[in-house]
């Protein structure tokens, strides 16, 4: 075979790959590119090209700023919370205890639900006066709090609610890497007398660093991604205080029909997840010890 | 709640496929995404307050291109003027009302009675209900409140709730052309203010912003002794709260007022035209005063004709349990829900100003001068 057709066949055998490659992913963002300069007018006739106005609107639009700003405190409590309380729970269910499979059924058990569903709940446990949370709050004498009415209390009610949901679901990728290490470390440990903090921080923990950056990774994404809840829980209020980038985009494209500035927001979003993308892949896997 | 209807002509029946495409929201965006990609539904059952969105994206034909005949006349006139309001743009009709509301307020007789209050009598203006709901806040010894006096929901859409306090002051919020608004109007600070200082000034009601979804459960719980709500609650509290409850019109200040909400029934522009003649006349089906009465019986949205109110079943179920005529009675004072060009934008700007003033955030005029402002731009394309 030449060379020239080992390079079709190999072409040919990836052509299925690349169809849905370029039909789901590049062909969307580049169709989001162009939309981003356009302003779409009403009653389905042709959108005219209006340069950078739609981001000039952006940098001028207070709520696009308040979202974003939600968005990076949302990301910088969600995605280390998470990946903390992830190991945690996942070093104790992989421990040798009395009812662990219960525990680690009771752990996951949030990722399985439906988020709307949870967030219905939720409603629930946030509810002043009568809500589980604030009775508990009551009893040991702290006034009840309007969790999702209070500006100052919003944002954090709705982050809680997204730990609670992601963390069971990394505990199981924690858990699986656990597992694969072998017991002779341990053993090791315990002969040499190492405490445990010792053992976790010097062995696990690095061997554990593939499974966190993929964790990371995930954690990352999702602290863009995850707004269900915000739907159903405060519709990004009181006044924008618990808005979100994506539950933002989602208004102002099918809410209030603006395809280009809807276009410009995901632009923009894109950016930021492929910079914090990159940025991974190339700080974070040369630290790495892949074995 | 809401279904799309997909309908087919045979003659001289016709088929409708309906199409459970979930809530309101949900609705629309399924239904415009097909508009636009070339493929409407026939019909649909969307907020009344999205015509002029439907207008703008030139979705919908007037149903005055189906009114043929003397009997199809009469048929548009069938109904309550206050639920025509929010479809009759252009001296046009672009959509008749399907499943619709007001606001009214359901009240705890037995906390009436322990407060030392007629359980027959509701306010009926502002100044009673500031009275009556501080009897009925009450508060243990450590000063935490028990029982509020008053709850009007603010998330979500505090604006329709809004509207209660606004039309009460006499204030319009919109004009009929949905052009411009009136959200820095005098009257409607007044209205905002006094709805902050239900919490604020005489703290009879709970601080913050209130949820819609619990306000019901808030009630039931004995959390709150009056509370605002949609009239579509009456079934569902009918069937679960613990005491005796009344339901009477929301008080008045310089008049009695409430916004009109809920569905009308649309048919679609592109969609082809024996289809539409098929969803014309499924709507007057749908609208016949027997099956409207059943819905209401059913759901508790008020029926959208007066002849429904004279049907053998309505007048059963009325009978036995009277609280279901309040909504209609107020329809007289009823005016249209909130609905301009680019609706959902304008909405949302004096959304979070409501949001801003009932948090403390802003004062009630800076709020609505903001939301003002920024309504003003949105509208300026269509003025």
């Amino acid at each position: 075979m030449t060379p020239t057709s080992s390079h079709v066949q190999a072409y040919l055998l990836l052509l299925p790959a690349f169809v849905f490659l370029v039909g789901f992913t590049h062909y969307p963002a580049i169709g989001t590119l162009i939309d981003s300069v356009m302003l779409a007018l009403r009653g389905g006739r042709a959108p005219a090209f209006v340069g950078l106005d739609n981001y000039q609107a952006m940098i001028q639009d207070p709520v696009f700023w308040k979202s974003a700003t939600n968005n990076l405190w949302f990301a910088l409590a969600t995605i280390p919370a998470s990946m903390a309380i992830s190991i945690v729970m996942a070093l104790w269910v992989n421990e040798k205890i009395a009812g662990r499979q219960f525990l680690r059924m009771s752990y996951f058990l949030p990722t399985v639900m439906p988020m709307i569903a949870v967030a219905n709940i939720w409603i629930f446990f946030y509810t002043p006066d009568y809500g589980l949370i604030n009775q508990v709050l009551q009893l040991v004498g702290i006034k009840s709090q309007n969790f999702l009415g209070d500006p100052n209390l919003a944002l954090m009610s709705v982050t809680i609610v997204a730990i609670w949901k992601e963390a069971g679901f990394f505990m199981i990728f924690y858990l699986a890497a656990l597992q694969t290490l072998s017991p002779s470390f341990r053993e090791a440990a315990q002969i040499e007398g190492a405490s445990r903090w010792y053992f976790f921080w010097r062995i696990q923990w690095p061997l554990l660093m593939p499974t966190t950056i993929f964790v990371l990774v995930n954690a990352l994404i999702n602290s863009v991604r995850m707004v269900d809840h915000i739907f159903v829980m405060t519709n990004g209020g009181p006044n924008n205080a618990s808005s979100l980038l994506l539950f933002y985009l989602y208004e102002v494209g099918f809410k209030f029909w603006d395809r280009g500035y809807a276009s410009t927001l995901t632009v923009v979003l894109l950016a930021i997840l492929a910079i914090a993308g990159l940025m991974q892949f190339f700080l974070l896997d040369r630290k790495t010890h892949y074995r | 709640m809401v279904m799309r209807l997909t309908s087919k002509k045979k003659n001289p029946n016709v088929v409708v496929k309906p199409v459970y495409a979930g809530s309101y929201q949900e609705t629309i965006v399924k239904s415009l995404t097909a508009h636009k990609s070339g493929k409407p539904p026939t019909a649909a059952i969307l907020l009344s307050t999205d015509t002029f969105t439907l207008i703008d994206e030139e979705a919908i034909v007037p149903m005055n291109t189906f009114v043929k005949t003397d009997a199809d006349r009469q048929w548009l006139k069938s109904f309550f003027p206050a639920f025509m309001l929010n479809g009759q743009i252009d001296n046009k009709t672009w959509g008749i009302p399907f499943q619709r509301s007001t606001v009214v307020m359901y009240y705890n007789k037995e906390a009436f009675k322990a407060a030392g209050l007629d359980p027959e009598k509701a306010p009926t203006t502002w100044t009673e209900l500031v009275e009556m709901g501080t009897k009925l806040t009450k508060r243990d010894p450590s000063g935490n409140v028990t029982q509020w006096g008053i709850q009007v929901p603010s998330s979500g859409f505090p604006y329709w709730l809004f509207q209660g306090f606004t039309t009460q002051n006499d204030a319009i919020l919109a004009n009929s052309g949905g052009t411009t608004v009136a959200f820095d109007d005098l009257k409607t600070i007044e209205a905002l203010q006094f709805w902050m200082d239900l919490s604020q000034k005489y703290k009879i009601h709970p601080p913050g912003v209130v949820q819609w979804g619990t306000t019901p459960r808030d009630f039931m719980e004995g959390k709150s002794a009056m509370i605002w709500t949609t009239t579509g609650n009456l079934t569902n509290i009918r069937k679960n709260a613990p005491f005796e409850f009344g339901v009477a019109m929301l008080p008045g200040n310089t008049r009695l007022g409430s916004p009109t909400g809920g569905g009308n029934f649309f048919i679609f522009k592109n969609a082809p035209e024996k289809e539409q003649q098929a969803a014309y006349e499924f709507a007057k089906w749908l609208t016949q005063p027997e099956r409207a009465a059943q819905w209401s019986i059913d759901t508790g949205y008020v029926a959208v004709s007066p002849a429904a109110y004279e049907t053998p079943a309505l007048k059963t179920y009325a009978g036995e349990f009277p609280p279901a005529l309040v909504a209609r009675d107020q329809l007289p004072h009823a005016v249209a829900e909130l609905s301009t060009h680019d609706n959902q934008r304008v909405t949302k700007a004096l959304n979070d100003g409501l949001q801003a003033g009932l948090t403390g955030t802003k004062t009630a005029e800076q709020a609505l001068k903001d939301a003002q402002a920024e309504a003003t731009r949105l509208l300026r394309p269509y003025q």
